[in-house]
């Protein structure tokens, strides 16, 4: 029994790593070019939208700075009163009680001033960035409906979600936590150092070592945690394509007894996983340790030489001098430490509002406010001239198409799945543009009409029911708002779902969500009814109803008799007696229109569609 | 969360005792550098400061001494502490996958597919953060907050230092307090915007998936409005936990330092009575510094810890299921027949539902025969035969196969007897010819071939690498018709005594199906073979037709038959075809 799950023989996979590794790498020479230019570009859009809120922004910097002096003045006047505190070389005490408390009352108020404007200065930036966020949501939720349908043909839904959760989420809180810490750890590295030489030169020289230190360790650091983390990203990706490749294939794994060669090659992938996560965990951990070992060494430099300073002059009152530069030591390593995670933090924040705007500069769908909104009778007669059509600029799929419909005309378009149904769909109702030639309806092309208007004049209903989070009301008058009830009703007694309807609770008021079970072919029956409030003057069906009882699709078929009468319609046609009835037929085969005409015409011809036709009902063989 | 544990071998667990031990010491040799600063502090206030230059020398290298242990020891105990997760975490999900394959679809589908792959991914990378942190900063922040408040308390009693420690301990206090209230306060709300980020994704999948229908009806304003509605109230639940966790900050360093304020404070009000607090002024700062920083990374690890905690619960729930199948022994053919199957009053009944899905069915198929099930959607057809295999065990009643009741046959000796091709096309990414050897390994060239030309394969010779071609994940690169005609062929190659077919003609045109079917008929003649299909013309002319009907069968014939006994069959036959082609 074959159970062998790698499913690449082993010369071919080399060869294909080789090449993904060239390639890759290739990759990553164009990509880190295009990444600095990105980076750039990101930087100034995010800019921008951060730029609307300039007042806030000035306001919370000025109290990042003050806030942050502050921090800084405290340990210097703390300092004083320390050096009034020790006895000096007689080891004689002289103060008095009441300057310890007046000093003190100072250093309190300077510190909950601090605190204060700091804790506004975090208000200010985090609601900067709250509604940084929501523009940003609104934006990609409006942009969604600017694009054209070929966009989300070749990106999955999947990925637009991630970006308007996931990105904006890393956007707005990496910009709260970078913004409010630049600020700050710029006064800090610039205010200390100027603080501690008014108080002595020194020691301040020993303190700053910790910067050229502290960085180098920093950046080897997380040069190092990079390498393995990026690892530790790809074999998460690899474990997660496999387990979901294999989970969705449950039942032939079982089937086909795969299980044990299975596991095989999940643990040689876990293993690579456990060696990565490793050493990832443990460089990112590391980082802290190390960074506390330097401020260590300060610590001990500043004993040694203050105390050095301190036996030289003979003064004991320096010991306060020694502890207040502690103080700056530690005050000091924390800004320098952040400069690791605000960089890091920094690339994040670029990476996922890249993503965003990415999506908003999309191409959009032509403005078209100036066209027609308005036609002054529909008839519905549409007629294809010459229409030239390729879903790519490389790959035309109709060639020069000529057709006409007449008013009240039924037209089904056959094919097998795949052959490219849906694309005179997309014509339509202009999700697509056709590349030449022209579609009229009632002599008017629709080119010179609002796509909006265009697709007023048609109703729909699709094989894919969707139907949104709502009421029953509020999905039928998705289509006419001003529907008035007694209309609403009237659709669903003729689309045979107004009696289903009162037999739930809450009748038109009940909500449709993922808890109500409301069958697929209610479902279809509801989006009939849709369609028919809209009242539209033409027509697109999908009549597939393969997911549906056999009871309820005569109710469907009844329904969407009703619904065609006296309307164009254009029928994805699935039943024969949809086909033969038709006044015209459009055969489709691989993406192409291959025929046209009606029942007897299309046989007559012995073609795609006589073959098409008899294989439905021919079954001679023996099974 | 910490029950995982339990999946450690006992190496590890030495391993684990010994970083214990390793972050003590480093914990207790970090509380004790404010001992030698205080020493200094004695040095400098003392008489001969001239001479003592020498003991401040050693004073000064025994803490460089401290440091350098410190940091050696927080090497070793982070390496350790990752190692040791990173071990049990592999092993856990190793465990996951084993496990998920040894489900049954029963429990696949409590579970749902894409719930168990954020659980063995997701979930477990999360904890490897969340359980190295609790392992070396969960050790090590308390010990330390120990060990620094014993020598407080220490220096107290020899000093008469004891206002400076109640300072650290009202400030413990504060932070406690602090910390607790704004915990509060702020973890019911992440529970609602995690909520509300569902909503986002709601709102947002809906417009997506509907975006043509959306189009075709202008509604885009009313979908952005929903969404607009949604981002206000999420705006605004962050906006609400933003103002509390913004304080955090400034709170906790507002604390540090009013704490090394009072201590000043404090000795310069007390120095004129008790001057040998002086000496301990510095000492004691560094010392409130390390509880209070220990107090807060514990409170940050206390907001950290139940993120694990709830992957922790995830995780265990796949681990802790009971496998509702058992297996069972025999493994061979002990009965002289071949690819005969009877259902005995078989009924199945999903778990927690109200209602059979199939009810009282029995029906004995002989070898060599063809079955076919049809029924609308709903009718129980694919359970039906979902219980032959094993994936799903009927509820009550029997399934024998060459007389044995599935439930005795050992699991891998069952499957050999059946070749199983399943609704949708599931392919694995690999070649083509991986793909068919799936169903036996070592099948010859000729086999291979074979299997192709039943199975109406040909199409892969179009690829220019042919049986190299390399199949995508999930199949993306082949068409639906393709992937179940492939998936046909690695049935079929195994020669099984039984061919079950769930649906699998569906994608296929007209012509293709007939002429699989043509082809499977002339070269598995003697081969049993189940058929569930929606087309009547891809099943008219099996032996026996079983119709369903809301999980009972309704008849049971052949076509002519049925036409005429059958209400739902003759329904559906009508809805397919014409009276005139049903006559022909």
């Amino acid at each position: 029994m074959n159970n062998q799950t790698n499913l690449t023989s082993p010369s071919l996979s080399k060869r294909e790593e080789k090449r993904k590794l060239k390639e890759h790498k290739k990759e990553a020479q164009i990509q880190s070019g295009k990444r600095a230019k990105n980076f750039k570009n990101t930087m100034k859009l995010l800019l921008k939208r951060v730029g609307t809120y300039k007042t806030s922004i000035i306001i919370a910097v000025i109290f990042a700075i003050i806030s942050s002096i502050l921090v800084v003045i405290g340990p210097s006047i703390l300092n004083e009163l320390m050096q009034i505190i020790i006895p000096d070389g007689n080891g004689v005490l002289d103060y008095q009680t009441s300057t310890v408390v007046r000093y003190g009352l100072i250093i309190l108020g300077i510190y909950l001033l601090a605190s204060g404007l700091n804790y506004i200065q975090n208000l200010l930036i985090s609601r900067m960035s709250i509604k940084v966020a929501k523009k940003m949501r609104t934006d990609i939720s409006k942009k969604i409906n600017k694009l054209p349908l070929s966009y989300f043909d070749k990106n999955s839904y999947g990925d637009v979600l991630s970006r308007v959760t996931n990105d904006i989420d890393i956007v707005a809180s990496t910009l709260e936590r970078t913004l409010s810490s630049i600020v700050t750890a710029v006064v800090m590295i610039i205010g200390i150092p100027i603080i501690m030489l008014t108080i002595n030169w020194q020691l301040t020289l020993i303190s700053l070592l910790q910067i050229p230190l502290s960085l180098t360790i920093v950046i080897i650091v997380v040069k190092n945690n990079q390498k393995h983390f990026i690892r530790q990203q790809k074999y998460l990706g690899e474990i997660n394509g496999y387990i979901e490749e294999q989970y969705s294939a449950h039942n032939v794994i079982k089937a086909f007894n795969g299980e044990e060669k299975a596991q095989e090659e999940f643990e040689k992938i876990n293993k690579k996983l456990q060696k990565t996560a490793h050493k990832a965990q443990f460089f990112s951990n590391i980082m802290h340790p190390i960074v506390n070992l330097i401020s260590n060494l300060i610590y001990v430099l500043i004993c040694l030489v203050g105390a050095y300073i301190a036996i030289q002059s003979n003064d004991p009152k320096f010991l306060a001098t020694i502890g207040t530069f502690m103080t700056y030591t530690k005050l000091f390593n924390h800004p320098i430490s952040q400069l690791g995670s605000i960089s890091s933090n920094l690339q994040s924040t670029m990476a996922a509002a890249e993503r965003v705007f990415e999506f908003l500069s999309e191409t959009e769908q032509p403005l078209d406010d100036d066209k027609l909104t308005t036609i002054p009778v529909v008839k519905g007669k549409i007629e294809f001239k010459n229409v030239n059509f390729g879903y790519s600029k490389d790959k035309q799929i109709i060639y020069d198409f000529n057709f006409t419909a007449l008013p009240g005309e039924k037209i089904a378009i056959v094919g097998q799945t795949g052959a490219g149904k849906t694309t005179m769909v997309n014509l339509l109702m202009r999700f697509y543009d056709i590349t030449s030639g022209d579609i009229l309806i009632d002599g008017i092309s629709i080119k010179d009409m609002s796509r909006n208007y265009v697709r007023s004049l048609f109703g729909m209903v699709l094989q894919d029911t969707w139907l949104f989070e709502g009421s029953i009301k509020e999905n039928l008058r998705f289509g006419k708002p001003d529907a008035t009830d007694e209309e609403l009703v009237n659709a669903c007694k003729l689309a045979n779902v107004d009696h289903f309807i009162h037999t739930e609770p809450k009748g038109y008021d009940m909500i449709l969500n993922e808890d109500t079970s409301i069958s697929a072919g209610q479902k279809q029956l509801l989006t009939i009814a849709r369609a028919m409030v809209q009242n539209a003057p033409m027509l697109i069906l999908d009549e597939a109803t393969s997911s549906v009882d056999t009871r309820t699709e005569i109710l469907i078929q009844s329904a969407m008799d009703r619904l065609t009468e006296g309307r164009t319609s254009f029928v994805i046609a699935h039943r024969l007696s949809t086909i033969k009835n038709a006044d015209k037929i459009i055969v489709m085969q691989d993406g192409n229109i291959v025929e046209t005409g009606n029942h007897k015409e299309l046989l007559a011809k012995n073609g795609v569609y006589k073959e098409l036709y008899t294989s439905q009902f021919e079954t001679g063989e023996n099974f | 969360m910490f029950k995982l544990f339990k999946y450690l071998k006992w190496q590890e667990w030495l391993l684990l005792i010994l970083t214990i031990a390793i972050i003590s010491t480093q914990a207790l040799l970090s509380t004790t550098l404010p001992d030698y600063t205080i020493k200094i502090s004695n040095i400098l206030l003392g008489e001969n400061l001239s001479q003592s230059w020498g003991s401040l020398l050693n004073v000064c290298l025994i803490m460089l001494g401290l440091t350098a242990g410190v940091l050696i020891c927080a090497f070793i105990a982070n390496y350790l502490a990752s190692f040791i997760i990173t071990k049990l975490l592999a092993r856990v999900r190793a465990r996951i996958f084993k496990k998920v394959n040894s489900f049954s679809s029963k429990e696949i589908n409590n579970f749902s597919i894409p719930s168990l792959i954020t659980r063995s991914t997701n979930d477990l990378t999360q904890l490897q953060q969340v359980l190295t942190v609790s392992i070396t900063l969960g050790f090590n922040a308390p010990l330390t907050a120990l060990f620094s408040i014993l020598k407080v308390v220490n220096l107290a009693t020899q000093d008469g230092a004891g206002s400076l420690s109640i300072i650290n301990i009202v400030s413990v206090l504060i932070i406690c307090i602090a910390v607790f209230s704004i915990m509060l306060s702020v973890i019911p709300k992440f529970k609602k915007i995690q909520k509300t980020t569902d909503d986002l994704n709601k709102v947002t999948r809906e417009s997506l998936t509907g975006i043509k229908v959306v189009r075709a009806n202008n509604a885009q304003n009313l979908q952005e409005a929903k969404f607009d509605k949604v981002n206000t109230r999420f705006s605004k639940l962050d906006w609400f936990v933003s103002k509390i966790l913004s304080a955090v900050d400034p709170t906790l360093t507002l604390i540090m330092q009013g704490t090394s304020l009072a201590i000043v404070w404090v000795v310069g009000i007390l120095a004129h009575q008790n001057p040998s607090l002086i000496a301990l002024m510095t000492g004691f700062t560094q010392f409130s510094m390390y509880i209070i920083t220990a107090f807060t990374s514990l409170s940050m690890l206390f907001m950290f810890i139940p993120r694990g905690i709830i992957s922790g619960k995830r995780v265990n729930e796949i681990l802790d299921t009971n496998l509702s199948i058992r297996d069972g022994v025999v493994d061979n053919n002990i009965n002289n027949t071949k690819g005969t199957i009877e259902f005995k009053n078989v009924c199945f009944r999903y778990p927690d539902a109200d209602a059979d899905v199939l009810e009282n069915i029995s029906f004995k198929v002989e070898e060599g025969q063809t079955v076919a099930f049809i029924g609308s959607t709903g009718s129980g057809k694919s359970t039906l035969i979902n219980l032959i295999p094993r994936f799903y065990d009927c509820t009550s009643g029997e399934i024998l196969i060459n007389d044995i009741n599935v439930k005795n046959y050992n699991q891998s000796h069952l499957h050999n007897l059946i070749g199983f091709v399943p609704q949708k096309g599931v392919l694995f990414s690999g070649t083509i010819e991986a793909n068919i050897k799936y169903g036996k390994e070592n099948a010859s060239e000729d086999e291979i071939k074979q299997a192709i030309e039943i199975s109406q394969s040909d199409f892969i010779y179009k690829f220019p690498d042919g049986l190299n071609h390399h199949i995508s994940q999930g199949g993306k690169n082949v068409s639906g018709g393709q992937k179940q005609r492939l998936s046909i062929a690695r049935a079929i190659i195994r020669n099984p005594e039984i061919l079950i077919f769930d649906d699998s003609f569906s994608a296929l045109d007209f012509k293709t199906d007939r002429l699989v079917r043509r082809n499977l008929n002339k070269h598995f003649q003697n081969t049993t073979k189940l058929i569930v299909a929606q087309r009547i013309g891809t099943i008219m002319n099996a032996d026996q037709i079983i119709v369903l009907n809301e999980g009972k069968m309704v008849g049971i014939g052949t076509h002519k038959q049925l036409l005429k006994t059958c209400e739902i069959y003759k329904e559906i036959a009508l809805s397919q075809l014409s009276k005139e082609e049903l006559d022909k």
